[in-house]
Formats: structure tokens, sequence, C-alpha cells
């Protein structure tokens, strides 16, 4: 069955996961359900200790079982030690058939990958994957599915009873005896603690692994002693270096210099550019310069900005130094100067679920101006991929791509036109992750395509003169001619992976790659 | 007839590696007004041979969308140049810079070799111009001789890093070490009525310092510079941007002239000042540079 | 053109590719190894084999890593490494069998 976006979605696999076909951004917008709740174990003897001695220890208590699903967060990133650290003990202790449910998953992970070829791990659910468990699944060596999800989309996956963690692990920087778990304070600071909120109030263990045991009460608290089941010391849950690194220098790149300045030129002649416009920006090169450019223009004017939100670098908390942004709402630190500014007033945690969860009764998200993003595909429909790259393999994550494109009302990615022989502005996407209807403008080094659907803005840019503006066809056009039109990827039946809209629908299934042959 | 690209706006000359594939694929989207496809400084003995084949397919095969195709040859010392020229000819580039030019004979060795490389592969006769970067100080010296060795040379460059070599001293980037180079060629360039093109500026950590470099050529009458990193681009094109109340007053005065001059009309007045028609070229430049940075959308 | 002796053109940067030529075996036989080879691989197989045929190149193994080049860096690594081999440094046939 075809779905919104021109996708079929086959029967079979609507069958074996009863989900819906993506039927369009508000498809489930006011419909009701049920949250779902987990089983609770009351602690009211106060001898009781938390404190477990090892991760077997925890997995004994919270009875580890063949068939049950775990959860982890991503906020180690590629430091991450924790997944594997867990993963281990239960492929020694005989597990099978385990669904591992992680906010991301990515390099730190490579190891998992006998695991999954050996049927320990049968079921993935994450963000997205990158690295060799991406190429595994994509080898069809995963034998369940692999489930893709936003960020926002997870919570709801996870609020709504879809997904059902037996065992939440939370990787945390300091915990006391009784975890109240915090994302600074130890040895191998994240920041915060926002992708396993929800795991803490859905799962039916919550197990804290930390490396820096503090005295009680760690507070304030990220995430409550209330929630927590057992508390796991380790030598180390993660590799700082690899966790956050210094601010990365801003790019010289005169490419990503001429993006970010269209980008600026976008942004500030579209008419949500006033007093109090909100905010969230990405982690790539033209981002951060983009950012830098559009504080300058913020100082000139004398514009200040609501809110900025997200993962948060250097150039946004800046802005937050300067005066120049009201409050900061942070999800994820992506460098080390993002992880001390928490210290800031201004600077907020918030939850995935506030965050972007479309399930709540209104998420940041949807208080959007503007957000940047990039893509490594963006189709003549505007739509994006940012999981599976052009030769077919996983190899990226949703993060809130979808979640902040729908939320925002600007939305802009930036992508270069090529990728080396690449085209990133083609046909179709070879996977979509976030539908065109979400996407309003997409800015490359060879000129800028407003949505059609959008006419509002391409008025407003039209009579502004301040971009090369291009029909998306064009560039499209453009690219073709320089790399030849590259020819569809081959796939096999198979159907490995499937990419979840933020409400639950198919947005999009991802296929078994194929060996490529030549004959000669 | 003489070739109408002779006198072309060339604001920003951007070096680019042949031997490259990354670089010479779109330096379009940058928006330089020529490239200078580097076969010699830039390119490692061992790949010369390597470096013409991907500039020949280069300029045969990418569209560089009016973006002005020069080739830097190897010097005339060595036995390189002679190949250079049949492989830019064929491939079908706009130009040749030659590279330590001294004398008005290198300009005719070259411009013979190119008018044969023409001859063998059918290009149209007169097709390649050529430009002369001066490199030393009997070079600079000679700069009038070579401004008017060739129809085909549409200006002179300095090269300011061989030239500070021979003059013993270095660049300084205050610009105090080039000063007589860059009087003394522009002034030739002027005489012969050709264009002049300052050296590259390579600290690309200081842009301000490039800034003021561009800001003094210009001043000095410099049509252009040479540049190496893209970065540069809209810097020169910035400085060389007139000012609106110049582009107002340039469209009033070729308008004017324009009419005048059906009326057999000399000299007249333009907002209280007094022109004739050697107002005319300085003015179609002005409005020249005012369109090619996006600030003119008129006719003339 | 005979391949009388092994020899080499390109890099193995982004955009570029690397070419290997060596006596062949009564035929050309050709690995091609590249990052595109999914979307691309028949368009390079065909760029490879109608420039070794230009320049006659019947009998030779053909080795190329490609990192993305587009044809006309395809084509210029080939030919550099075909004349590379046959000690061909001037009065080359450009728009003749180099087109």
């Amino acid at each position: 069955m075809k779905n919104a976006v021109g996708r079929e979605i086959p029967e079979e696999i609507l069958k074996a996961t009863g989900k819906e076909p993506f039927q369009g951004n508000h498809y489930k917008d006011g419909v009701p359900f049920r949250k779902a709740g987990p089983i609770v174990r009351p602690v009211m003897d106060n001898q009781h200790s938390k404190l477990v001695e090892n991760i077997h220890e925890a997995l004994v208590k919270c009875k580890a079982h063949s068939g049950m699903t775990v959860s982890f967060h991503h906020h180690f990133r590629e430091g991450d030690l924790i997944v594997c650290m867990v993963m281990k003990e239960i492929h020694k202790m005989g597990l099978k058939n385990i669904t591992l449910a992680a906010t991301s998953l990515g390099k730190a992970h490579d190891d998992l990958v006998p695991m999954i070829e050996d049927g320990t791990i049968t079921r993935i659910e994450a963000s997205g994957v990158r690295g060799k468990i991406g190429e595994a699944i994509s080898q069809g060596k995963l034998q369940g599915l692999a489930i893709m999800r936003s960020h926002g989309g997870r919570v709801r996956s996870l609020v709504t009873g879809e997904t059902k963690v037996d065992i939440a692990f939370v990787g945390a920087p300091t915990s006391d005896d009784y975890g109240n778990l915090r994302g600074i304070g130890g040895k191998t600071d994240c920041g915060v603690l926002s992708y396993s909120h929800v795991d803490g109030d859905q799962a039916e263990y919550v197990v804290a692994i930390t490396d820096c045991l503090v005295p009680f009460p760690n507070f304030p608290a990220h995430i409550s002693m209330t929630k927590v089941d057992y508390v796991c010391v380790v030598d180390a849950i993660g590799i700082p270096e690899k966790i956050a690194t210094g601010a990365a220098k801003p790019t010289t790149d005169q490419r990503k210099l001429m993006m970010a300045e269209y980008c600026t030129q976008v942004v500030v002649n579209t008419p949500y550019f006033k007093e109090g416009f909100s905010y969230q920006t990405g982690v790539g090169g033209a981002s951060i310069a983009s950012t830098i450019s559009l504080t300058k223009i913020m100082k000139e004017r004398g514009i200040k900005m609501g809110f900025g939100v997200g993962g948060l670098t250097k150039p946004m908390c800046d802005l937050l130094d300067q005066g120049l942004v009201r409050v900061l709402l942070d999800t994820q630190a992506f460098d080390l100067d993002a992880v001390s500014n928490v210290i800031n007033p201004a600077h907020h945690r918030i939850t995935a679920g506030a965050y972007a969860n479309p399930f709540n009764k209104g998420a940041f998200v949807n208080r959007l101006d503007y957000v940047i993003l990039a893509a490594l595909e963006v189709d003549v429909h505007f739509n994006c991929n940012v999981v599976v790259g052009s030769d077919g393999v996983i190899t990226g994550a949703q993060g809130g791509h979808p979640d902040t494109a729908q939320g925002a009302k600007c939305t802009i990615v930036i992508c270069p036109l090529l990728q080396g022989r690449i085209p990133a502005i083609c046909s179709d996407v070879t996977t979509v992750t976030t539908p065109g209807e979400s996407v309003d403008i997409v800015v490359t080094d060879y000129g800028v395509a407003v949505n059609p659907n959008r006419h509002d803005l391409l008025e407003v840019l039209k009579a502004a003169d301040c971009v090369p503006l291009r029909k998306i066809e064009e560039l499209r056009d453009t690219a073709y001619s320089i790399t030849g039109v590259p020819q569809p990827v081959e796939f096999g039946e198979r159907v490995v992976g499937i990419i979840e809209a933020r409400d639950g629908t198919i947005m999009d299934v991802v296929r078994e790659v194929k060996d490529v042959t030549f004959d000669s | 007839m003489r070739n109408p690209n002779l006198k072309r706006l060339r604001r920003s000359m951007m070096f680019l590696n042949c031997q490259k594939p990354g670089l010479i694929k779109d330096p379009y989207v940058y928006g330089p007004d020529s490239i200078l496809l580097d076969l010699e400084d830039a390119v490692a003995e061992r790949e010369k041979d390597a470096a013409r084949y991907s500039l020949f397919h280069a300029l045969r095969e990418i569209d560089y969308r009016g973006v002005e195709r020069v080739v830097r040859i190897n010097g005339l010392d060595t036995d390189l140049w002679r190949e250079d020229i049949r492989c830019s000819v064929a491939g079908g580039c706009d130009a040749i810079r030659i590279p330590k030019t001294e004398t008005a004979q290198d300009v005719k060795r070259v411009e013979e070799a190119v008018a044969a490389a023409e001859k063998e592969f059918g290009v149209e006769e007169g097709r390649t111009l050529i430009m002369a970067a001066l490199e030393s100080a009997r070079g600079v010296l000679n700069a009038l001789e070579v401004c008017t060795a060739s129809e085909r040379l549409f200006g002179i460059a300095l090269s300011g890093g061989d030239y500070t070599k021979d003059l013993q001293t270095t660049i300084s980037g205050t610009g105090v070490e080039l000063m007589g180079a860059r009087q003394h060629m522009i002034i030739a360039a002027r005489a012969a009525g050709v264009q002049c093109f300052d050296t590259v500026w390579t600290n690309l950590d200081d842009m301000e310092g490039f800034r003021r470099e561009v800001e003094t050529i210009r001043a000095m009458g410099f049509d252009g510079k040479s540049i190496v990193n893209p970065r540069q681009i809209p810097i020169v094109h910035d400085v060389y941007t007139p000012r609106e109340k110049d582009i107002i007053f340039a469209e009033k005065v070729v308008r004017e002239i324009d009419e005048k001059k059906a009326q057999g009309i000399g000299v007249f007045t333009v907002d209280g000042k007094m022109i004739d028609i050697a107002f005319y070229d300085g003015a179609k430049r002005t409005l020249a540079l005012a369109r090619a940075s996006g600030k003119y959308k008129g006719e003339l | 053109m005979e391949i009388k002796k092994p020899a080499v053109a390109g890099t193995l940067e982004s955009s570029d590719c690397m070419v290997t030529v060596e006596p062949g075996e009564g035929r050309v036989d050709l690995e091609l190894n590249s990052v595109v080879i999914r979307q691309f691989g028949p368009q390079i197989r065909k760029v490879i084999f109608e420039t070794l045929k230009r320049l006659e190149v019947t009998d030779a193994r053909v080795t190329v890593v490609d990192k993305g080049a587009l044809d006309c860096t395809i084509k210029a690594r080939v030919e550099c490494a075909v004349y590379r081999s046959g000690d061909v440094k001037e009065n080359l046939p450009w728009g003749g069998v180099i087109v």
C-alpha cells in the first residue's frame, strides 16, 4: 500500500507490526489515547540498599530473561561504554532474542555485531544506527526488524506502551547510592540526561550505572531516585574525549560559509525573525557558521531570541552569555562549552518528551520559528533522508529531524548539492525520513529552493533578493548534469527495517542491500 | 576583429591546482571572475603529465558557467611549456598565463606556440588570450615592452613571491616592498591599454590585512587580484563594488553622453559637475562593476 | 597501445581515483572498486573501457580504486596511466584519441 509520501509499504509489514502507513503530519492530531504505565516495586524499607556489585547482579535482580527489551541513552555518543558492557553480560548469561531499544547507536557499538549474528540481539529500536551495526542490519543479519524512530517518536512509543522496556540502563556521570542521577559533576560528564527521562518513567526496572558515586543527595537530580531500582558502580561509563570535544573551530571552508550566509539571509528576511523568535540548529560546519553570522545581525538590529532549543553548541551558549537569548533549552550537549554552560541559570535541561514527543499536550518543537537541519538527500518533493546512505546502507539517525521539521514554522535544510559524486538533491530519496510537507527551504551551495507549498516564503525571499533562488528540480538537474544520473540502488526483497513517522505510522521501509556484480 | 574578452571584468583570478580533481570540478560556485588552472608551481614535478590530462578533460567537459579559464603553463626555461600550450589550446582554454615573463620576446614565443596550437587543433585564430606574470626586477622594469608585445595580451600580473626574492627582501604584509613594482606596472599597463593584476595574499588568518591590501591596489588602479582561496573572493568583490552614489552618477553620465553625443554637444554638466567624453569609459566601467556585484540591474 | 610495464596514476583523495595498468594476459581485465559502485558502477566501467579502447589497449590488467571521481577525472587517470606505461610524454594526441 502506498503511503502519503508515495512509498510502497508491504502488506506483510503492516500486518506484522500492526502499524498503519503514514497518512500525513496531522493524522493523529487530537486523537485520544491512554498512557501506558509500568509495574512499580515500592521501596518502604529504610534499610533497603539499591547498590549492586556488578552488572550481572543487576541483571539477575531485574529478572533478565530471553526475549526482553533493554534500553539505553546515547548521551555518551561515540564515547559510550555502557551498551557494550551490559550487552556483553547479557551475552555471557546466554540470553537470546533481546530487543535493544537505545535512543541511538553508533560506532561505539561495533562490537555488538557478533551478538546480532548469533541471535542474542534480534530486534533493534533506535533513532538510527551508524557504523558496523547499520551495515549488519542492511546486510540482513538482524533476525527481526530494526525500527528507526525520531527522538519524539521514541518517547511516544514508550508512553503509548508500544515499546515495553523491561530494564532501562541509565549511564549517569554522577549518582548517589539511592539513584539520584546527574549529567554533571563526575569524570565522564555529558551535561544532561534528557533522553533517559521517559525510560525512568516507563521501564519496569531502572538501573543506574555510574563511575562516580557521590554523597546522598546528588541534587538537584536530573533523574530522581523515585524512578531508580538499582545503582551499579563501574570503573568507567564512557571515554570523555569521545563524548564532548572542545568546541569545533568555526569552519573556513568557503562552500560551507556560503551556505551559512544563504541560511542566515533566509532567516533574517522571513517574517518570523523578530524580537523573541525561537531557533534550533545543528552541529555541522555550516549550521555553526550560520549561528555566528546570525548573531552579528541580531546585534545590529537589536533583536533577541526568545528561546534556543535542542542539542547545543558553543555559539548557542555564547548567545546566552551575551544576553541575546532569553533561555536555552538543552536536550544534549555537543561540546565541552555546552556541558559547562549548564551552570548558567537560564540554561535549562528539558526532557526528550518536552522537547519533541508528538503525543503529549504540546512539545517545544511546536513553538519553534526556525530549525536549521542537514540531510543526506533531499528530493524534488522536499522529502529528506537522514538515515540511509545513497548506497542503500543504514548509516545515520533520525534524531530530532522529523520532530523539529514538523514543528517549526520555517524548516531550513542545508545540504551541499554534491557529496563527492553523489547528488544530494535527487528525484527520489533512497528512504524518506522526513516528509516534504515538513520542509520549507533547502539551502545548497548552488542556490536556495523554497517548497512551492510555502508561497508566502517564496514571495518574501524574492522581494528581498537576498539569495539565489532556484527551483528544486533545477538543483536536481544541475546535480545530475555534473555527476550523471545515478541508477537506483538495487535492493533485495527482504525488509530489514522500518522508518517510523513521529506518530507511529510507517514512513518508509529499508530493504536488504544486494551485492553488486558485473558480467565482464 | 579584436577578441572582445580582452577587456572583460577580472576582479578575482583564483589559482587552482590542476592535479586536484576536487578543486577543479566546480570552483564556479564561489563566483570568481577567472580561474587560474595551474600546471606550474602547485603541481609536483612527477605529476606534471597527470595534471595535463585532468586539465584537458576539465576544459572540455566541465561547464564553468562563464568563468574565464586561464591556464598557468610551466616556465619557458622548462621542457614542459610547449606541451602545456598544446593541451590547453586543444582543450579550449580562454587564456594562457606566462610565468616569470621578462621580455617581449618571451611573450612572442608563447604567442607563436599558441597560434600554432590553434592551427593544429582547429581552434578559431585569436581565440586564446595571453597574460604575463612579472616575477623579477628585470621583468617589472620591462613591463611596458611586455604589455605591448602581443595583440593577444590582455594584462600583466605581479608575482610578489619571486619578485621580492629577486629584490633580496620578503613579503612583509605592509606592501612597502611591492610599492615600486605596483606603481610601475600599473602605469605601464595603462600606457599600453591593458589590464593589471596584483599578486596573491597567502596569509589566510589575516583577512583584515587582505582587505586593506585589496583596498590599496584598487585605489592604485589595479583591475583585480590573483587569489589562492575562495574565501578571498567575497572580499575582493566587495572592495570592487562601486558605492551607490557612484553608480547613480555613472548611469547619468552614460545616459547624458549618449544623448548629447547624438546632439553634437561636447561638454555639459551632470549634478553640477563638468562632464565630457573622457568620463565615458570610467562610467561604463563603474556600471560593469556594479552589475557584476549585483548592485546594478539596468541596461547601460 | 601496448602495456609493457606497470604504471599508476591518480590518488585516493575524495573525487579522485587511482588507476593501475599492468601487462595483461591477452585481454583487458578490470578490477573496479568504487565508493559509488551501486549508483554509478556501470557508468564508470563504460568510461574505463571506452577510454582503453580509444587508446587501443587490448591486453592489460587494470585496477581502479574510485573515490567518487567524475567521468572526466576517470578518463584523465586512465590515459595518464597508459601513457606513463608507454613512456609517452610529448606530442600527445589531444582532441584525437584523448577526447
